[in-house]
């Protein structure tokens, strides 16, 4: 078999262009996905048209002025803000492909802001403008969301500040203090707790049998309970800005980070590609070569030569993994603690994706055959694999972990999950090393066709 | 035409050789031998059989029934496609082979055979640069890599010219003539069976039709009027619904 081996290595040595775009493939991957993932998401562009007079941003809430355009800071923190000076302009960064989209603030949202705050209501809410290029929907959905995320960030920060005016304001009426209005000047308050004290006070000078005292102690009891049930009010109108609070914890699957579990994948995707067209190359090489009716004739047997195949792919796929998840755990500062465990996942991968590559060489008479049909399935098999539950129906999603779980992709992510973040790893890998042997079975039933 | 070689030792022998694909039978109780550096062309029109008998006789194929008295070990095998690697060079391809056929002086045997086949001054040129001819000699020198006792060629000229036809033929047969080693071969080519075989099978629909030398095939027509070899071939195939 070593015989074999070496032939092969000789022959790959001889595909420069091959061997190149095998090594090269995941080595540019790993490039990429580290670059992308260490230098962190970058902020979509928006042209931003503030057309609200200066000086006129002004909100006045219960006595107090707040400045409107101070929360538009919030929406910068999501994007990267072009500042315009018209509406014409932002549609025009749009238009050009400059910006992803514009956020235009038309100059009347303080007036409208104002009169939505003010105790009678305003005619009409105040309204911003968002433009931006429906080129496809992915690029539309994407803009939609990142807009309203930010829109309502700013939103709830004004809501905030509003909630605080407001309980400042039901406190002065609760107990009392000084309120600064306009005009006026400062008008001192007596506060419901404040005045229920004077109306005790005063019901205990009066006798037993006076007249006004039942009506004093109703004006007490009511002063006692507005000021009670006002207090109350307090986290009622809290709740109105974050009616439910969200309580987040996970009760299944591993707590990877997503950057990590980009990493998973782009290696699982990766270590398949390489494997299942070696493998499958390889092998379908001997039957266009002609040669396989002369080796397996008493030179070599057909298991053998299928152990051969799927040793040198797995071998060569498992190297090309290795240094690309080296290069990325160095990107990210995953540190090296774990190092022989994803390097026994990726063994098992690999080897497990050679099983599958030998059954597709089998089944095709050509290189370029079994390279088209290992394509084909390993894009599918891929995309399956990263289906997550509730994202389909259930009995769909039931099917689809069924075919999952028949070929070696997802098997791999987990146990590159469980070898990377923790987690079980043994159930993975005798899933891989099952799904090895139901594959090098298929594979050597396939070569009885073979001569 | 060569002449009999009744006196030479058995180098081969098939007994009722038989090979079913499903309800089709490719081969039916085909029996025959083969003498010591014995030429033995088997022909017969497209889908005879032809292939078949050649696989079964390298042990490539198993047959459903019948048996042959050689272990597939003494037995060389040219396949009709060249067999051999195009991306490995002349001599990478012989010392696989010679090193899977567990020869016991590599190197000698391959310089030995390069210098036999004419293709010692193209011994590290990439297969895939040769032409049809020279790769069809590098195909039946690996074939001969383990000294077998019996050479099976699979329509060895079917993709030569003339003149790499006779160089080829002028190979083989020194080495039945020289070696000792028996050659089967099967052609489509009538003349080249006639003058380069000592003994003809004639196979059809996966029988064997006739065994015996180019010249009691004539006989067997029993044509009076002159007519060339191809002639009474097919005349013989036609008198036998075939």
């Amino acid at each position: 078999m070593r015989w074999l081996l070496l032939k092969d290595l000789q022959i790959l040595r001889r595909s420069p262009l091959l061997v190149a775009l095998l090594v090269l493939y995941p080595i540019v991957v790993a490039l990429l996905v580290g670059t992308a993932l260490s230098s962190g998401p970058s902020k979509p562009k928006v042209a931003f048209a503030n057309l609200v007079p200066p000086g006129e941003a002004k909100i006045n809430v219960g006595g107090r002025e707040l400045d409107a355009t101070s929360y538009a800071s919030e929406l910068f923190d999501a994007v990267e803000p072009v500042r315009v000076d018209s509406r014409e302009e932002a549609i025009e960064k749009v238009r050009s492909g400059e910006t992803l989209g514009a956020l235009v603030i038309p100059p009347d949202v303080i007036e409208r802001l104002q009169g939505t705050l003010g105790l009678s209501g305003g005619d009409k809410p105040p309204a911003v403008e968002v433009y931006y290029s429906a080129e496809n929907p992915l690029k539309r959905r994407y803009v939609e969301a990142t807009i309203d995320a930010t829109l309502a960030d700013a939103n709830r920060a004004l809501s905030d500040q509003i909630f605080k005016e407001a309980a400042r304001y039901l406190n002065l009426i609760v107990v009392g203090g000084s309120l600064s209005l306009p005009v006026v000047g400062d008008v001192d308050v007596l506060g419901l707790r404040n005045a229920r004290a004077i109306i005790d006070a005063a019901v205990a000078g009066l006798p037993a049998d006076a007249d006004a005292r039942v009506a004093l102690e109703q004006v007490s009891r009511f002063a006692r309970l507005a000021a009670d049930n006002l207090d109350v009010s307090k986290p009622i109108l809290a709740s109105i800005g974050k009616p439910v609070e969200v309580k987040e914890k996970a009760i299944a699957g591993s707590s990877t980070s997503l950057d990590v579990f980009g990493i998973e994948v782009a290696v699982v995707l990766s270590l398949m590609f390489v494997t299942l067209l070696l493998a499958a190359g390889m092998l379908a090489l001997e039957r266009e070569e002609h040669a396989f009716g002369r080796l397996v004739r008493g030179l070599v047997s057909r298991s053998g030569l299928l152990a051969e195949k799927i040793g040198l792919a797995g071998l060569c796929a498992w190297a090309l993994a290795a240094v690309m998840l080296a290069v990325l755990v160095t990107f990210l500062e995953l540190g090296w603690s774990r190092t022989p465990l994803w390097l026994l996942a990726l063994a098992f991968a690999a080897i497990a994706f050679a099983a599958l590559g030998v059954a597709i060489g089998g089944l095709t008479r050509e290189v370029r055959a079994a390279s088209l049909l290992a394509f084909m399935l390993a894009l599918p098999i891929a995309a399956l694999a990263l289906v997550p539950s509730g994202a389909v129906d259930g009995t769909l999603y039931d099917l689809i972990r069924i075919v999952s779980g028949a070929f070696p992709f997802k098997p791999a992510l987990s146990a590159l999950d469980a070898a990377l973040s923790g987690g079980e790893l043994l159930a993975p890998l005798a899933h891989l090393a099952a799904l090895t042997a139901g594959f090098a079975l298929i594979a050597r039933l396939a070569l009885r066709r073979f001569v | 035409m060569a002449a009999s070689r009744t006196d030479a030792p058995e180098a081969l022998r098939a007994d009722a050789l038989s090979k079913a694909y499903g309800a089709r039978r490719a081969l039916q109780d085909v029996s025959f031998s083969a003498t010591s550096g014995e030429l033995l062309a088997i022909i017969g029109p497209n889908g005879a059989g032809k292939t078949t008998l050649l696989q079964i006789l390298a042990g490539a194929l198993a047959p459903t029934t019948g048996r042959i008295s050689l272990d597939r070990r003494d037995v060389g095998w040219v396949p009709q496609q060249p067999a051999i690697y195009s991306k490995l060079s002349v001599r990478e391809n012989l010392r696989l082979f010679a090193r899977l056929e567990k020869v016991q002086d590599v190197d000698a045997t391959i310089d030995r055979m390069l210098a036999e086949a004419g293709l010692a001054d193209r011994a590290d040129d990439t297969v895939g640069t040769l032409s049809g001819g020279n790769q069809q000699r590098v195909n039946v020198v690996v074939g001969l890599l383990g000294d077998p006792a019996v050479l099976l060629l699979d329509e060895p000229t079917s993709s030569l010219d003339p003149r790499q036809r006779e160089r080829l033929w002028e190979f083989v047969s020194r080495l039945a003539r020289h070696g000792g080693t028996t050659v089967v071969y099967s052609t489509h080519n009538v003349a080249e069976a006639e003058r380069y075989a000592d003994r003809l099978l004639v196979l059809a629909d996966g029988e064997l039709l006739f065994a015996g030398t180019p010249a009691e095939l004539e006989r067997a027509t029993g044509a009076h009027e002159a007519i060339d070899f191809e002639g009474a071939f097919v005349r013989f195939l036609r008198a036998r619904g075939h």
